[in-house]
């Protein structure tokens, strides 16, 4: 980057003031940012009833306790079965549409990926009450897997389109090789774009269960007596401010973390590796 | 076309036929997933709408009555307000909050650091939305950090209500949104073409100038794409007004939830849900000139 940035030109008065209007900028904003997160995560190691200052403690007792909480459990563990199953679908129905696009010549190409990003302007709420009603309209039981459902739809446009921006021009090359030296499409598929694609793929993957590990409304709607982790975090609220809830919450933000990095690693390790040169999203 | 036609001959013809299906064959089972799972129950609930509720089931007989009920019933047309107001004050604060930080993160941060700041911005992010709802319920509650604060500095004598209300909906949501609308600032800001702005320093523009006449318009994109996520993500949102709004000024989305789930009133869930969707198209249609969605 050749950028000549004002301070370059500015005189050192001025630069002292840009340099100490920056720090407040980004002191203020990062305070803000951070505020709610360092509440939360502090006040989970609290030792006392209540999760307001002044704080006592730390203690584990807290964790103890939703480690032993057999409802918070098998909420967890729906929800990871539910993020897994549908990340994984989302992830393969979307490369497969966006491999279709970018490399066939399709009639009404234009709509199409319209189309299939729409579901992400409509409102969770709004997809939760139509699939909901389509079970009353139908007679099929709310289950777990009509949560998995719902979340396929609200993950899918999202994987199409990381799929649909890293599918560039750097991997037809490879593909028509393959061709050329006889390989079927599937062939191509497998051994080629799936393993040049894998980092986009993988990242799908971890945004999509992250996506569907978070989301409440349409699990609210759609399940029954078997719930997931958001709708029983939800029914433990209305015990009111309670450690336990933050406790339960730091533990959901780590595991978000952890799938997050995995994807932040991922992306901008391989930017880093291709150089300025990768694709634009 | 069809002189292309002619040209290439059959075989080619073929070939186009054959790549085509082969394309709509791996499109197939997302567009099939969407149809079923996205588009026909939007189709049924739009019917929904125009069917009223009799017992514990539906009367089929179509009429306009849930909309009527919609106009009619304050506590109904006023929550389509109440989140309207929310939403513009969200997407405004939001706007003025982010822009500095994703210009100071574009500008001014140096390069090597610019990564980790972004990835820091955006770090709570990643904490469950229910979550930070709550995490900020305990920030603002009477014994909470602010309130705690405030009265340890000595600039309030009592502590001051902030939890349960608008104000606490909005300042959950602005946290939320100013991490979104940083991330799409400033992502338009770095890709922006920096000799547009050495040009203004030539032809004599002061700092100010530059921001203002050159800076700030081509900006616009980045900010509107931010402004209509942020619309349609907070008009929609059920979440954070629940539990930081709480049950006195109720929001679009809470009083849908309500004829869901208390009332069991799918017809005017429907017909509210149908009227959600028009509001946000109206913003789509606002904001379609920079969006640009069929070209992601």
């Amino acid at each position: 980057m050749s950028e000549l940035r004002p301070q370059d030109v500015g005189s050192l008065g001025r630069r002292i003031v840009g340099t100490a209007g920056t720090t407040v900028v980004i002191a203020l904003a990062y305070l803000f940012i951070f505020l709610p997160v360092v509440v939360l995560v502090l006040f989970s190691f609290h030792d006392g009833r209540v999760p307001v200052p002044p704080f006592q403690g730390p203690t584990l007792d807290w964790y103890k306790m939703i480690l032993g909480d057999d409802r918070l459990m098998s909420a967890t563990g729906h929800s990871v079965g539910i993020g897994l199953a549908s990340a994984f679908l989302s992830t393969l129905l979307g490369f497969l549409a966006a491999f279709g696009l970018a490399r066939h010549a399709v009639p009404g190409a234009g709509f199409l990926r319209w189309f299939l990003v729409l579901p992400l302007t409509v409102s969770y709420l709004i997809i939760g009450i139509g699939l909901l009603i389509a079970l009353s309209y139908t007679g099929l039981p709310k289950s777990l897997l009509a949560v998995m459902i719902g979340h396929v739809v609200i993950n899918l446009p999202l994987a199409f389109a990381i799929c649909f921006s890293q599918l560039g021009g750097h991997q037809v090359v490879y593909e028509r090789a393959a061709r050329d030296l006889g390989a079927s499409e599937g062939q191509v598929l497998m051994r080629i774009t799936v393993p040049m694609m894998w980092p986009a793929l993988f990242a799908s993957f971890c945004l999509c269960f992250n996506f569907s590990w978070d989301e409440f409304v349409i699990a609210f709607f759609l399940s029954n007596f078997d719930v997931t982790l958001p709708v029983e975090i939800w029914s433990m609220l209305r015990t009111g401010l309670n450690p336990m809830i933050n406790a339960a919450g730091t533990l959901v933000f780590l595991l978000s973390l952890i799938s997050f990095l995995a994807f932040e690693i991922l992306i901008f390790g391989k930017r880093a590796r291709h150089g300025r040169t990768a694709p634009e999203a | 076309m069809s002189s292309l036609n002619e040209t290439h001959g059959d075989a080619e013809r073929l070939a186009a036929r054959r790549d085509a299906v082969r394309g709509i064959g791996f499109l197939s089972p997302a567009t099939l997933w969407t149809m079923a799972f996205f588009v026909a129950p939007l189709v049924v609930m739009v019917s929904y709408s125009f069917f009223t509720k009799r017992g514990t089931g539906v009367d089929t007989a179509l009429s306009l009555a849930n909309y009527e009920h919609f106009a009619v019933r304050e506590v109904l047309w006023g929550s389509l307000f109440n989140s309207l107001e929310i939403t513009l004050w969200t997407t405004g604060i939001s706007i003025l909050l982010a822009y500095p930080f994703a210009y100071v993160l574009a500008f001014r941060v140096p390069e090597r650091w610019r990564r980790l700041c972004l990835v820091l911005a955006i770090l709570p992010f990643w904490t469950s939305y229910i979550v930070r709802s709550y995490a900020w319920l305990l920030v603002l509650s009477p014994t909470g950090v602010v309130n705690q604060s405030l009265l340890w500095i000595g600039l309030i004598d009592e502590p001051v209500r902030l939890a349960y209300s608008r104000i606490a909906t909005v300042m959950g949501f602005v946290h939320f949104f100013t991490m979104l609308l940083t991330l799409t600032i400033y992502a338009n800001l770095v890709q922006l073409n920096p000799r547009y702005r050495l040009a203004a320093a030539d032809l004599g523009a002061s700092g100010w100038q530059s921001f203002y006449y050159v800076l700030l318009p081509l900006s616009i994109p980045g900010i509107v794409v931010g402004a209509f996520t942020t619309f349609v993500i907070c008009i929609g949102d059920y979440i954070m007004p629940q539990i930081l709004g709480g049950n006195r000024e109720l929001v679009l989305p809470q009083a849908i939830f309500f004829q869901v789930s208390r009332n069991a009133d799918l017809p005017l869930a429907s017909a509210m849900s149908v009227i959600l969707m028009l509001v946000v198209a109206v913003a789509y249609l606002a904001s379609a000139r920079w969006l640009r969605m069929d070209r992601l």
